[in-house]
Order: structure tokens, then C-alpha cells, then sequence
């Protein structure tokens, strides 16, 4: 999950980062009053999740609190990059900046250890840093047990080249960064720029921090950072029913049992509509291993509500858990959501294989339910459910 | 033959007395596996009838060890208390982890790791959030349904669970060494390099099916070592050409950033070092009966 930059500050604020003083505020008005208790200047700062915002006009100087009014009524509402600004903070102005720099945490995949990024050409996109000028970005090993003390810390910004006057304050930010890194179970943490100021102070100045989902058992607080009005309201509808679901854009509905195959489904999915009318999969959803009648009528209620859906494949291969059972879930499901008023009026195409294919497919057979049909191959059923979306369209 | 795990291997269960442990300890032992203990140190001491088979339930993993010569620790063990039972795994010096489990914050998976290795890696760990492996007709250590095929000659690797079911499904007629289920996890301990590399050794492989997915550039790497390393035939799939860019696709690690992790890439990487790519898994399976003439 990434988090807004005013969040990023909270929690950098919390585990002893230099940051200055800033409020989270979505209402024009608000702008006054959290200017004046910063004396009376401020920078209103536009929150989005998308780089580049400055230069979209989403970040303004404030010299009073009637401008701070001004400037939140000019960038709330606006668009940065397809992104709609629905909160601005009001930040404290920073003293004289001398120098900007770059400093990261995050999770290097490839050499499965944690990776410190530092350069002292900050302020920038790090991507463009990477790319013109590798040798200006440190990128230092950490490894997970040993983490970043006061000493890794110095490591880390010698190997960045940092200047001999702010060696010991960056050092000392990149442990507290660390302690924000670990505490709060992230997968990244950035500030860019990190600066030094002409006042001699190191201060992040703006932040992106990603948290990890799978720590949210030991991290009850983050619940509350969730920005639930972004989410599509399928997405956010399936979260609340524990699917595992993502939006798409084209009209094939997908149910699967698995995260792998769910995702080949979407493919083969792809595949066929070049065949037909180019439609695409509408969706991602994995019911996961054991598929009872429950969870796969929550699972065909958020697919068959999404009115982009023209067709639906449910692609399941029995593993443990056996066909007869999933295709008596799809019978019971389909009861169910009738038995509730809903019409199901789309087609679904439905391909069993693997533990008791036969026994799961007698049991659709017997059924005879007038929109399903069964297709007994992974390719074949995707050829026909992309069909039969076409002619829908 | 076969990689990591055959008839001999002494499977020991963590978490054996939960209610997933207790299914799939069932399915293991139908399976034929040499399942000699459970972990728990709240039963250490009692023992689970299973249809028949008595299990002892030990304290630790270096008790089960000592008493029964156990050298491969399969785990259910929820997500919370992964790290520290991998860590027992570790310190207990056993030569096989599987970590079934689901859901482990990658903090604690990273952390184990570098713990491994700080141990010197005694502990080949395989998973996180995989189905484990099983080699046919020996051992199951794992979920993987054992009734899908019989014995053969291909070799498997793969992130996913129902991807590695649904190519065993197809190629069931031929059967499999060994098939193993790496995990789709940011951090996982097996790779795929570590199993082609032994079904590269395996005598009874001959032909060795490697399927990917987005996120991360473990097929890239792959790709490397097996145009420099591997001498036999290797069909590989990729899942996720249509998964859209900084999303999640349910595994934690499946996840496209920027212009990184595509399926494209890792496919064409995989091509440029020989491996013939299927566009649908059936397509892939075709591929390994043609160049195994079967």
C-alpha cells in the first residue's frame, strides 16, 4: 500500500525523521487556520500518489493565510497526471535550502536482502540519477538481521560521497529512516529531497513510504491509512468480502481457483477475443484452494454487479480440493443468488478439471441451468467465453 | 531419481496439529511419505492417529530430529509465528523447510533468510507461500494433490500452485522426477536457478518445465543460468502478459513495477536462452511432448 506524502511525514515525524511541521487538510477554508498557526506563511502542497506534481502547479507558496485559502481553492479539485487532488497539506515553509539529497530503503528482490540508496544529487527523479549518472547513487546491501546502526549508517553515506559537514546528520537520519522502515513493516522508504539547509539543519522534505499488506496482523494503525475512496468500489466491495479481486478493463468476467492460473486465465482470455470482437478479461479473481457454494456465489455477485461483464469463465482445476464439490458450489451459488432477487442473466462458461473432473461435470450436466455451459478444456472455454462476449457487446 | 525429496527422506510437520496441518499430514501419508513427527511444543509428548498411523508430536524441531533422524520440516505454521519457526527450522540445522504458508511479512521472510545465510546455509528452505514438492511415487512434502500423475521424466519448477497442478494434469501420461512449487513470494528461498540446476544433475530428468510470472526478474536469471548451464531441453511458460502495471495479482510478489517484472520481458529473456515459451499452458505442454517425441 503506498501511502500519501502527508502520511509518509506522520510516520517519519513518529520515528524521530526530521520533518517540519505540516496538516492534512481537504477543504479550502481549512487553509487559513493551519497557516496561521504556522506564523502565518505556508507551502500548500497538493496530495497525490503520482511524481511530477510541482510541475503540474500542485505546489504553491503561501505568504499569508488569505493566499493559503487562495492557493488550496486552486489546487484542490485539480487533476495531476489523471490523479484528482482531494487533500492538500499545509506545510511549514523551509528555512534556505543549500543542498538536496536522496535517501531510500527498500526490498531488493533479486539479491533478497534490503537495500540502502543514497546520492547527493537529490531532488530529481532517482530513475533519471540511475540512469545518467549510476556512479552519483550509492546503493548499499542491508542485511535484515543486522539493519542499519549508526555505523552502517556512516558506511552508507561515504560510499554516497556526502560532504565531510553533513556526513553526521544524514548518518543520523538514515538510522532513524531504518527505524521507520522496520517499525513499520515497509517496503520502501524515500525521502527525496532530504536537504541541508543554510541554517545547518538535514530535514526530509518529501516522502513516499510503501507498506507491507501481510504485516497488517501486527500493524493495527495502518488500517486507518487506506485511501478507501480511490479504491474502484468492485475492488473495494470484494476486499470487504476477503476476494482477492483486482478491475480490469474488458468485458470477459474471470473466476479462478489459484493466483497463477487466475492469472493465465486472463491471458488465454486475451488471446481468444483477438479471435473475437478483441474483447478482454474484466477482471482478476482468485476464490483460492477451498471453493465452497459461499465464496463462489460472493464471487459471482461482485463479477456479475460489474456492468462491464458481457460473459463469465470460471476456470477451476480441482486439486485437494475436489471438482464435484465446485461445480455443486456453482449450482448452489447460482440458487443463491436467485433465491436473494438477483437476476443472473450473463453466461458462464465453465471449465472443471483435475480431482473428480467427471463426477463435477455430471453434476453441471444434471443441473442444466440454461446460462451455464461447460467446456472441458482451459483453451476451449476461454475461445468460447470471449465468444459469447462479443456477441453480447 | 529425483531432486530434494525422495522415499528415503524423513518428513517431519510443523504446525501438524492445526487444522491445515492435520489435512494435508492425511493427504501426505496416503501419499506414501515418511512422515515420522509433529511440532508442538504445547503436545510435545502425545501423538496424532492418522487413519491408522500413530505421529508423535515433538517439542522442537532438534527433538523430532534427534529422535527419528527427520531431515525435511514441512510447514503450516500461520504467518505471525512463520519467522520464529523457520528460524527453529534453521538453528536445528535441518537440510529441507518447506514453508507452505501464506501471508508471511516480508520483513520476517527477509529475516530468515539472511538468518539462513548467516548459519551458513545448512537449511535449503523452499517457499514461502508455495505448494511444496513432491516427487511421485516417493514423497510429498506439501499440498500437492499426489494423485495427478505417476513417476516420469520431466522435471518442474514453478511459482505457482494450480499452474504446477494444471502442467502435471496435462503431461500426466509422461509423469514427473520431481515437481516443485517455489512460491510466488518478493522473497522466497528456493529458486528457480537452485532446481534446474538439480534436475540438470538428476540422471532420471530429461526434459525440465519452468513456469514464471511477474514481478521481480527471477526468469530473467534463470534464463542466464540455463543458456550457460543447462544442457537439456527446458519448455517454459509465463503467466501475466495482461496484468496490469503496479498491482498485485494475488501473489505477493506477482506485481509489474514500471517496465520491470513483465511478462514480456521474462519471456523473450527465456527465448533469447533457447527455452521454448507456450502461449497457454496446454500450448506448453504440447511443446514438451514434441521435443520429448511423446
Amino acid at each position: 500500500m503506498d501511502l500519501f506524502e502527508y502520511q509518509a511525514r506522520d510516520l517519519f515525524a513518529k520515528h524521530g525523521v526530521p520533518v517540519l511541521a505540516g496538516e492534512v487538510i481537504d477543504t479550502p477554508e481549512a487553509a487559513r487556520e493551519a497557516t496561521e498557526k504556522l506564523g502565518g506563511k505556508s507551502v500548500v502542497k497538493a496530495q497525490v500518489k503520482v511524481g511530477g506534481r510541482g510541475k503540474a502547479g500542485g505546489v504553491k507558496l503561501a505568504a499569508d493565510p488569505d493566499e493559503a485559502v487562495a492557493r488550496a481553492t486552486d489546487i484542490l479539485g485539480m487533476d495531476i497526471k489523471g490523479h484528482t487532488v482531494h487533500k492538500v497539506m499545509i506545510a511549514e515553509l523551509s528555512p534556505e535550502i543549500e543542498a538536496e539529497y536522496y535517501v531510500s530503503y527498500l526490498l531488493d528482490r533479486t539479491n533478497r536482502t534490503f537495500l540502502a540508496m543514497a546520492s547527493v544529487q537529490g531532488g530529481m527523479d532517482i530513475e533519471e540519477v540511475a540512469e545518467k549518472t549510476p556512479e552519483a547513487l550509492a546503493k548499499v546491501p542491508v542485511n535484515a538481521v543486522d539493519g542499519v546502526d549508526i555505523a552502517k549508517a556512516r558506511e552508507i553515506v561515504a560510499q554516497a560521497k556526502f560532504p565531510a559537514d553533513v556526513a553526521e546528520g544524514v548518518a543520523e537520519a538514515l538510522v532513524t529512516l531504518w527505524d521507520t522502515f522496520v517499525a513499520e513493516d515497509a517496503l520502501l522508504v524515500e525521502v527525496n529531497p532530504l536537504v541541508k539547509t543554510k541554517d545547518g539543519r538535514i530535514l526530509a522534505l518529501d516522502g513516499k513510504v510503501s507498506l507491507d499488506e501481510n504485516a497488517d496482523f501486527r500493524q493495527p494503525d495502518h488500517e486507518a491509512l487506506e485511501d478507501k475512496d480511490a479504491a474502484n468500489p468492485l475492488e473495494a466491495a470484494a476486499k470487504a468480502k476477503n476476494l482477492n479481486y483486482v478491475k480490469l478493463d474488458g468485458e470477459v468476467g474471470i473466476i479462478g481457483n489459484g493466483a497463477g492460473l487466475v492469472m493465465s486465465t486472463l491471458d488465454v482470455v486475451a488471446y481468444a477475443g483477438e479471435n473475437h470482437g478483441n474483447v478482454k478479461p474484466a477482471n482478476f479473481l482468485d476464490i483460492g484452494g477451498g471453493a465452497s457454494a459461499e465464496v463462489m456465489a460472493n464471487g459471482l455477485e461482485i463479477i456479475l454487479g460489474d456492468p462491464d461483464v458481457r460473459s463469465v469463465f470460471v476456470n477451476v482445476f480441482g486439486g485437494i480440493t475436489a471438482c464435484d464439490e465446485v461445480a455443486n458450489g456453482i449450482v448452489q451459488a447460482l440458487a443463491l443468488l436467485e433465491s436473494k432477487g438477483e437476476k443472473v442473466e450473463k453466461p458462464l462458461v465453465v471449465r472443471l478439471d483435475g480431482n473428480n473432473a467427471e463426477l463435477g461435470r455430471k453434476i453441471l450436466s444434471d443441473a442444466n441451468h440454461p446460462l451455464v455451459q461447460r467446456v472441458d478444456t482451459m483453451d476451449g472455454a476461454a475461445d468460447k467465453a470471449a465468444e459469447l462476449a462479443a456477441a453480447a457487446k | 531419481m529425483a531432486i530434494f525429496l525422495t522415499k528415503d527422506s524423513k518428513v517431519i510437520v510443523q504446525g501438524m496439529t492445526g487444522a491445515t496441518g492435520m489435512k494435508h499430514t492425511k493427504l501426505m501419508l496416503a501419499d506414501g511419505t515418511n512422515i515420522v513427527g509433529g511440532v508442538n511444543p504445547r503436545k510435545a509428548g502425545t501423538s496424532v492417529d492418522f487413519d491408522g498411523t500413530e505421529v508423535p508430536v515433538f517439542g522442537s524441531v532438534a527433538e523430532a530430529m534427534e529422535k527419528t533422524g527427520a531431515n525435511v520440516s514441512v510447514l503450516f505454521v500461520p504467518p505471525a509465528f512463520s519467522k520464529a519457526a523457520v528460524v527453529e527450522a534453521i538453528d536445528a540445522e535441518i537440510p529441507l523447510a518447506v514453508v507452505i504458508t501464506e501471508g508471511i511479512a516480508v520483513h520476517d521472510s527477509a529475516a530468515f533468510w539472511a538468518y539462513a545465510g548467516a548459519k551458513g546455509n545448512k537449511t535449503r528452505i523452499i517457499g514461502p507461500n508455495c505448494p511444496g514438492l513432491i516427487t511421485p511415487g516417493q514423497s510429498n512434502a506439501g499440498i500437492i494433490p499426489g494423485d495427478i500423475t505417476k513417476p516420469g521424466r520431466i522435471g518442474l519448477v514453478s511459482k505457482s500452485g494450480t499452474l504446477t497442478y494444471q502442467m502435471m494434469y496435462e503431461l500426466r501420461d509422461i509423469g514427473f522426477s520431481s515437481a516443485v512449487g517455489i512460491g510466488g513470494d518478493p522473497v522466497i528461498g528456493t529458486t528457480h536457478i537452485d532446481a534446474l540446476a538439480a534436475f540438470e544433475a538428476d540422471p532420471e530428468t530429461d526434459l525440465i518445465v519452468m513456469i514464471g510470472e511477474i514481478g521481480g526478474d527471477a526468469e530473467e536469471r534463470a534464463a542466464d543460468f540455463i543458456k550457460a548451464n543447462v544442457t537439456k531441453p527446458v519448455v517454459g511458460y509465463v503467466a501475466g502478459f495482461t496484468a496490469p502495471e503496479g498491482k498485485t495479482m494475488g501473489h505477493a510478489g506477482a506485481i509489474v513495477s514500471g517496465s520491470s517484472g513483465t511478462a514480456q520481458a521474462k519471456k523473450e529473456a527465456l527465448e533469447a536462452a533457447g527455452v521454448k515459451v507456450g502461449k497457454t499452458p496446454t500450448e506448453t505442454a504440447k511443446l514438451a511432448r514434441e521435443i520429448l517425441g511423446a
